[in-house]
C-alpha cells in the first residue's frame, strides 16, 4: 500500500461538489470536534468555512499552544548546487533557463556554515537540484559531514532519493527531509514536469515514505499552493500528512505552506491563493492534525508571517536566501524564486519575542 | 509532623516539579521557580544549547534545583540511554527523566522500551525517574530494576484534560512503594490537588503553567494547590457518603 492508493480512492469522490454542499451546520461540527474524519477536514476547507474563519482561528490557536507552547523554532536554507536537469515550468533553476551555475565547494561550506552558525541558528536545511552526475549522494554526504560541526540538526531538500540513500544520509548526520509534491493533481503535474526524472510523479509521491523507511527522524510534506485549486491540494496534503503519521508513528510528520513566488521564468501560477485562503488552509491542517508541525517560509511577506504567530504556524525561516553561496558571496547570482521576508536572525528574534513567543534556535542534537 | 520526599537521596520539599519546555520566554523561569518554590525542575537535553550564553536554558535555573534532564525525542531504549549520557557528560547531573515515545501521534510513552532504558541507566548510577503509562505491571518492573520513583501520566502530554487515569494511578499509589508522581495532562490547579489528595508524592506540569496568561501566578497558584492537596492526603479525608444518614436510623432497634 502506498498513499497512491488512498489518491485512487479519492478521485472517484466529487470533491468540488462536495466542497459546494457543505452547510454552515457541518463547518460549526467540524470546528468543535477533538478527531476529525478525512470528510471533516474537507469541510473546513470549504468556501463555506471562509464564514467561520474566526471560530477556526480560536481553535487553531487554542490547540497550538496546547501542544508546541508559547515557541516558534528557527531554522534557514542553504543552498548547495542549483544544477538541474528537470524541465519544471514554475521553478527558476529549470534545465532551460539560462542561469549562472555554480556548486559550492567544500570551503565554500564550511564559510556559509560558519557565517549562518554565527546568528545563532542551529538548525539548517540543505538544498539542491536535481543532478545526480553535479550532486550526487557521496557529495550531499560530504556537505552533511562538514555542516555536522555547526548545526546540530541538518534537514535536506534534495531529489528523491531510494530507501538506501536516505538510510546513508542518515548515517552520515541527516535527521529531517523535506519534499513537496509540488501539485497532487497527476494531470496538471504531468503538464509541468515536462522533461527529466521528475516528471516521475509516483516515485516523488513514495520518497516521504521511503525515508520514514530508512527511520528518518522527520518528514516535511507539502504542495506549491497556486499549481491547482488550493482547496483540494491543501486536502490532498493533510491527507498525505496523515497517512504517513498514522503509519509511521515514530518520524515526526510536519507539513509546509509554500505558495507560488515570482522566479526566471514565464510561468504564471493556475490559482490565485490568497491571504485568506492561505489561512484558511493553515487553520484546516491544524485542527485535522493537532500535533504535526507546521511551516511557513519567506516565501510570505513579514506582515503576513508576523500576523500567523500564535494562529498555527510552528516553524520559520529566517536570514534566508535562495542563492547558491548566498549567505556569504558579494555577487548576486539569480535564486530560486524570490523571497517576500528578507529579516535577519536577529531581526526575526524580536519580533518573535514582541508576539509573546520564544524563538527556539535548537530542538535537536544528533545523538 | 514530618512529611518527607526524598528521591535518590535528596530531600524534596517542594513537590510540585516544573517542566520548561513551553514557555514564552526563558527569562521567565527564574520567577517562576521563585514564586512556585519547584525545586525539581526538568529540561529537554535536544532544547538545551550549549553554546548560546542568552539562549541556554540552563542559565535560567538557579543552581540549587535538582536539574532533571529528560530524554524527550528517543524513540526507544537505546536512544533514551545515548540522550542520557550526553545530559550526564554535558554537566546535567545524575538524574534523568525517561521519556520514550515512539508514536507521534498521541505522544504516549512506550513502557516496554522505558523499562530496558531504565534497567540499563540504573545499572550506571543515574536516579531514574520514567515517564509512563499507568499500568501495574510496568510499574512493578520499573520497581524492581531500580527506578527511583514512577511518573504515570494523568492524560496524554499537552492535553489539559486534568486526572483521567484516577484509577490506575490510584492502584500504582497503593501498590507501588515509590513515590508516585502524576506528570502530564494536568491542566488545573485543582487536578494537581485532586492528584495530591489521592497520595500522589507529587506532580510535574508544564503546558498548564508555560502556557498561562501569566505563568508566574499560575505557578504560584499549581504550588498553593499542591500544598493543599498535600495537607488534605495527609489529614485523612473523610468518607464520601452516598446517602444522608436519618436521625431515627433503620437499624437503631438493635442497639435497644
Amino acid at each position: 500500500m502506498s498513499f497512491y492508493d488512498k489518491l485512487t480512492e479519492y478521485k472517484s469522490i466529487d470533491i468540488e461538489n462536495f466542497l459546494e454542499g457543505v452547510t454552515d451546520e457541518a463547518v460549526l461540527r467540524a470546528i468543535n470536534k477533538e478527531r476529525l474524519t478525512d470528510f471533516d477536514f474537507l469541510t473546513l476547507l470549504s468556501d463555506k468555512a471562509d464564514k467561520h474563519l474566526e471560530a477556526m482561528a480560536v481553535r487553531s490557536k487554542q490547540l497550538t499552544l496546547q501542544h508546541f507552547g508559547k515557541v516558534i523554532f528557527l531554522y534557514t536554507p542553504m543552498y548547495l548546487a542549483n544544477y538541474c536537469v528537470n524541465q519544471c515550468t514554475y521553478c527558476g533553476f529549470n534545465v532551460t533557463n539560462r542561469i549562472t551555475r555554480k556548486k559550492l565547494t567544500m570551503e565554500e561550506v564550511e564559510r556559509e556554515a560558519q557565517t549562518i552558525a554565527s546568528t545563532g541558528l542551529r538548525h539548517i536545511l540543505i538544498l539542491t537540484g536535481e543532478s545526480r552526475p553535479q550532486t550526487p549522494v557521496s557529495y550531499i554526504k560530504e556537505c552533511v559531514e562538514v555542516l555536522s560541526n555547526h548545526f546540530r540538526s541538518i534537514a535536506i531538500e534534495v531529489y528523491p532519493l531510494e530507501a538506501e540513500e536516505y538510510a546513508e544520509l542518515i548515517e552520515a548526520g541527516v535527521d529531517g527531509l523535506t519534499i513537496y509534491q509540488e501539485v497532487y493533481n497527476e494531470e496538471i503535474y504531468r503538464d509541468i514536469h515536462l522533461k527529466g526524472p521528475k516528471t516521475n510523479y509516483r516515485y516523488r509521491l513514495d520518497a516521504p515514505e521511503r525515508a520514514c523507511k530508512a527511520a528518518m527522524r522527520s518528514v516535511n510534506i507539502g504542495a506549491l499552493l497556486g499549481l491547482d485549486d488550493w482547496r483540494s491540494e491543501a486536502f490532498f496534503t493533510g491527507l498525505h500528512a496523515d497517512y504517513l503519521q498514522t503509519k509511521y508513528l515514530d518520524t515526526e510528520i510536519s507539513v509546509s505552506l509554500p505558495r507560488m513566488r515570482p522566479h526566471v521564468g514565464q510561468f504564471q501560477p493556475k490559482c490565485n491563493v490568497s491571504d485568506r485562503n492561505m489561512v484558511q488552509a493553515m487553520l484546516a491542517l491544524r485542527l485535522f492534525m493537532p500535533r504535526a508541525g507546521i511551516t511557513v517560509s519567506t516565501r510570505e511577506r513579514a506582515e503576513f508571517r508576523d500576523n500567523l504567530i500564535g494562529l498555527g504556524v510552528t516553524k520559520m525561516s529566517a536570514g534566508t536566501t535562495t542563492e547558491v553561496g548566498g549567505h556569504t558571496r558579494d555577487e548576486k547570482s539569480e535564486g530560486q524564486f524570490d523571497i517576500s521576508d528578507g529579516r535577519s536572525v536577529e531581526e526575526m528574534k524580536q519580533v518573535i519575542y514582541k508576539k509573546g513567543y520564544q524563538p527556539v534556535f535548537k530542538d535537536w542534537q544528533a545523538i | 509532623m514530618q512529611d518527607k520526599l526524598i528521591i535518590g537521596g535528596k530531600e524534596i520539599t517542594n513537590r510540585l516539579f516544573l517542566g520548561t519546555g513551553k514557555f514564552p520566554s526563558n527569562r521567565l523561569i527564574p520567577d517562576v521557580i521563585k514564586k512556585s518554590g519547584s525545586q525539581v525542575v526538568t529540561v529537554a537535553l535536544r532544547r538545551i544549547d550549549f553554546d548560546s550564553e542568552e539562549e541556554n536554558m540552563l542559565n535560567y535555573i538557579p543552581k540549587d534545583c535538582i536539574l532533571m534532564p529528560n530524554t524527550s525525542g528517543a524513540r526507544n531504549a537505546e536512544e533514551a540511554v545515548r540522550i542520557a549520557r550526553l545530559a550526564k557528560a554535558a554537566g546535567c547531573g545524575n538524574w534523568v527523566k525517561i521519556e520514550v515515545v515512539s508514536d507521534n501521534k498521541y505522544l504516549l510513552p512506550d513502557n516496554y522500551e522505558t523499562i530496558k532504558a531504565t534497567e540499563i541507566l540504573v545499572k550506571e548510577g543515574f536516579v531514574v525517574l520514567p515517564y509512563m503509562s499507568p499500568d501495574l505491571m510496568a510499574a512493578k518492573r520499573l520497581r524492581d530494576v531500580g527506578a527511583a520513583a514512577v511518573m504515570p501520566l494523568g492524560a496524554p502530554i499537552g492535553t489539559n484534560k486534568g486526572l483521567k487515569t484516577r484509577e490506575l494511578v490510584k492502584i500504582l499509589i497503593d501498590e507501588i512503594d515509590l513515590p508516585i508522581v502524576v506528570d502530564a495532562g494536568l491542566g488545573k490547579p485543582s487536578e494537581a490537588a485532586e492528584a495530591m489528595e489521592l497520595g500522589a508524592a507529587a506532580v510535574l506540569v508544564n503546558t498548564a503553567i508555560a502556557t498561562a496568561g501569566d505563568p508566574v501566578m499560575m505557578a504560584e497558584a499549581f504550588d498553593l494547590a499542591v500544598k493543599s492537596g498535600r495537607k488534605a492526603f495527609i489529614s485523612g479525608t473523610g468518607a464520601i457518603k452516598e446517602y444522608a444518614e436519618a436521625s431515627s436510623p433503620l437499624t437503631g432497634f438493635l442497639n435497644g
